[in-house]
């Protein structure tokens, strides 16, 4: 079985390029040239470097005992958490940066919800003396308030999204909508692995360096390469795309995607996508997406702004039809206990997001001798406000 | 085959004026009155828009004029029961504006089929890009005698712009700049020279200016330049406020065409 993308930029039935004729001349530049740009040796170099000693990679491949002693298994934290800016974002817009500057543009936008994307971007930026907008949704520009402080104070514009449920959904309409009035200076810097192709197959390669780390880091601790699982949580799905890159074609590794449930699959205040969704074009690409029977695109709910999402990158939906990989899903509740049972045991305080990955322990039955490698996408710094609500500190 | 949009374009070689509306805004059942008024008013294109909750080519007024005809309970099977007896009292060619997914929800056969028992002419869909029509959509559409209007660009490529005029079988929707729906147009010297360069090509297919036009100055300048033009948003924002729907109609398009 195939995993990659195809020379049409699908992944089975999932993918390609659904875009208005305004967006044609920008994406067919991206992707006539984004093989030839990040396959080159100048590329390489730049990228390696500016990974290793300006992120602080690689990041730590951590055998936390306490959780492992509870959960009666080995459990190995990857550590995105403890990159540059605070979660694994930086990989991908470290890499677009200078794609982006190989392409001659000068003018940089993003979407975020967490505000984790927006943030690595705002920074990239600066590193490169670009200009940087940002577009977020009004309700994430509130309940991820640091992020936004610390985009500004790098130099990037935030622009707040009124639309819709004023979150990542609408963030992105709008940053589409930026790139179709500014077609020749712009270069837009997707955060995860969705949107029209070229976008799923650059993203997830400049995130592969998760899983490349996590093989080497293992059989350097451990003596193999494979571990028997990993789990990543999804909202996009690019810190998941990243965790299980090289072991696509290792069949032997159990692959496992945690949606955000937020209060429930039975609610309709809910983001899992694959749980609940068909198939559909969101964003310009055919993935799976939550929607009415009508076509219209269901607005989602997730206490974790960076899975508040209705969409899932074509790579998944492709990973979950040929159930290649596993997609479960956890509640924001069950997700509020996992980040302080983390934070408790193994003095690491995650973000809402990567507590979905950790809800997952919960969720399914570890045998003693296995190895679980759950990715920590992010820190907790951003969701302070929402975790000092819940625990009451 | 012959359908109601080349019939309109071999019998009327300038200033064709064509109106964009959103179906159910201002309210659910103005569908039908609203393409008789755009009718009885001199119009001679219609497009219908089907709105949809995440119109990224669009602009400020269409995105609020199509979130409120889906609060109001607009959809596609709605559309087509409203427009199930269109033909009995309107001639002038329709087409359906959209975004493709409530397209592949409702199933494309079914819907080019409902499309053809209503009598619509063509249809236009920002996001069902060129190559993944021909490959998918082509037979079914033809085979419905609907035209698949396609959009060009000032960076669209002449080469890319002779490839859309082998596809189109209508006409090409010459958008007027860089911009989504809504956008305030002048026609600039960079336009004039986009216009211009269109214009040198000798394509097959003709052409309507729409994005951006607004008022009878812009109407005007744009149907120097191609067979006429398109009007969405300043039309949409028209229906704000209060007065019925005939006179508010009436009332633009009076203030469009100028009569002499
Ligand atoms: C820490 C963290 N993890 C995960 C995500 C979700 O994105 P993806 O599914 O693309 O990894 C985000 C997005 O904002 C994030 O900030």
């Amino acid at each position: 079985m195939n995993y990659q993308v195809n020379e049409k930029g699908y992944y089975g039935e999932f993918g390609g390029a659904y875009i208005p004729e305004m967006m044609v001349p920008n994406i067919e530049e991206l992707s006539s040239r984004y093989l030839e740009i990040i396959n080159s040796y100048d590329f390489r170099q730049e990228f390696v470097d500016l990974l290793k000693n300006y992120a602080g990679r690689p990041s730590p491949l951590y055998l936390a005992k306490r959780l492992s002693e509870k959960y009666q298994s080995n459990i190995y934290l990857k550590r995105e958490d403890l990159n540059h800016t605070g979660s694994h974002k930086i990989n991908n817009t470290i890499g677009q940066i200078l794609v982006a500057k190989k392409l001659g543009k000068h003018r940089i936008i993003a979407e975020t919800g967490a505000g984790q994307h927006g943030l690595a971007t705002a920074t990239v930026c600066a590193l490169m003396g670009l200009k940087c907008i940002v577009y977020m949704g009004a309700v994430d520009v509130e309940r991820q308030a640091p992020n936004v402080k610390k985009m500004r104070m790098l130099g990037a514009e935030v622009i707040p999204a009124l639309s819709g449920n004023q979150t990542l959904k609408d963030a992105t309409n709008e940053a589409m909508r930026d790139w179709i009035n500014n077609p020749v200076d712009t270069h837009y810097i997707i955060g995860s692995v969705v949107g029209p192709h070229p976008y799923p197959d650059m993203v997830a390669r400049f995130q592969s360096v998760i899983s490349e780390e996590i093989r080497w880091q293992l059989d350097e601790q451990t003596g193999r390469e494979n571990p028997t699982r990993v789990i990543a949580c999804v909202g996009g799905g690019s810190n998941a795309a990243g965790a299980f890159y090289h072991f696509l074609d290792q069949e032997d590794v159990e692959l496992i995607g945690v949606e955000a449930a937020g209060k429930g699959i039975e609610t309709q205040e809910t983001a899992a996508t694959l749980t609940l969704g068909s198939p559909g074009v969101l964003h310009s690409s055919r993935s799976i997406l939550m929607q009415t029977r009508d076509g219209q695109i269901a607005e989602p709910y997730s206490i974790s702004a960076g899975l508040d999402y209705p969409g899932i990158g074509p790579m998944h939906a492709h990973l979950f039809k040929t159930k290649r990989a596993r997609y479960i899903w956890a509640t924001d509740d069950e997700v509020l206990d996992s980040a302080l049972e983390l934070t408790q045991l193994e003095g690491i305080i995650p973000a809402l997001e990567s507590a979905h990955a950790l809800a997952a322990l919960k969720k399914i039955h570890l045998k003693p001798g296995e190895v679980t490698v759950v990715n920590i996408s992010g820190r907790g710094d951003k969701d302070m406000e929402t975790y000092l609500k819940h625990f009451g500190y | 085959m012959n359908n109601r949009i080349n019939k309109l374009f071999q019998e009327k070689k300038e200033g064709i004026l064509s109106v964009y509306f959103t179906a159910g805004y201002p309210n659910l059942d103005d569908t039908i009155p609203m393409i008789q008024a755009l009718q009885s008013n001199g119009v001679d294109l219609i497009e219908i828009g089907m709105p949809f909750s995440d119109p990224i080519a669009d602009g400020p007024v269409i995105q609020h004029s199509s979130l409120i005809a889906l609060q109001n309970g607009m959809s596609v099977s709605k559309l087509f029961d409203q427009l199930k007896n269109i033909r009995q009292s309107v001639e002038i060619p329709l087409i359906l504006m959209g975004y493709i997914n409530p397209v592949l929800q409702y199933g494309v056969d079914a819907f080019c089929q409902k499309c053809s028992e209503i009598g619509i002419d063509g249809l236009i869909i920002p996001d069902l890009p060129l190559t993944v029509y021909e490959e998918e959509f082509k037979t079914i559409f033809e085979a419905h005698n609907l035209h698949n209007i396609f959009l060009i660009t000032p960076q669209t490529s002449e080469e890319r712009i002779r490839t859309i005029d082998q596809a189109s079988t209508g006409f090409i929707y010459m958008v007027s700049s860089n911009a989504t729906t809504g956008a305030k147009a002048t026609v600039s010297d960079f336009q004039k020279d986009y216009f211009e360069r269109v214009n040198s090509l000798s394509l097959n297919n003709k052409r309507l200016i729409g994005f951006g036009i607004s008022n009878a100055e812009t109407f005007r300048n744009a149907c120097q330049y191609a067979s006429g033009a398109i009007l969405g948003s300043a039309f949409v924002k028209a229906l704000d406020g209060p007065g019925t729907l005939d006179l508010k109609v009436s009332g633009f398009i009076n203030s469009i065409v100028i009569k002499s």
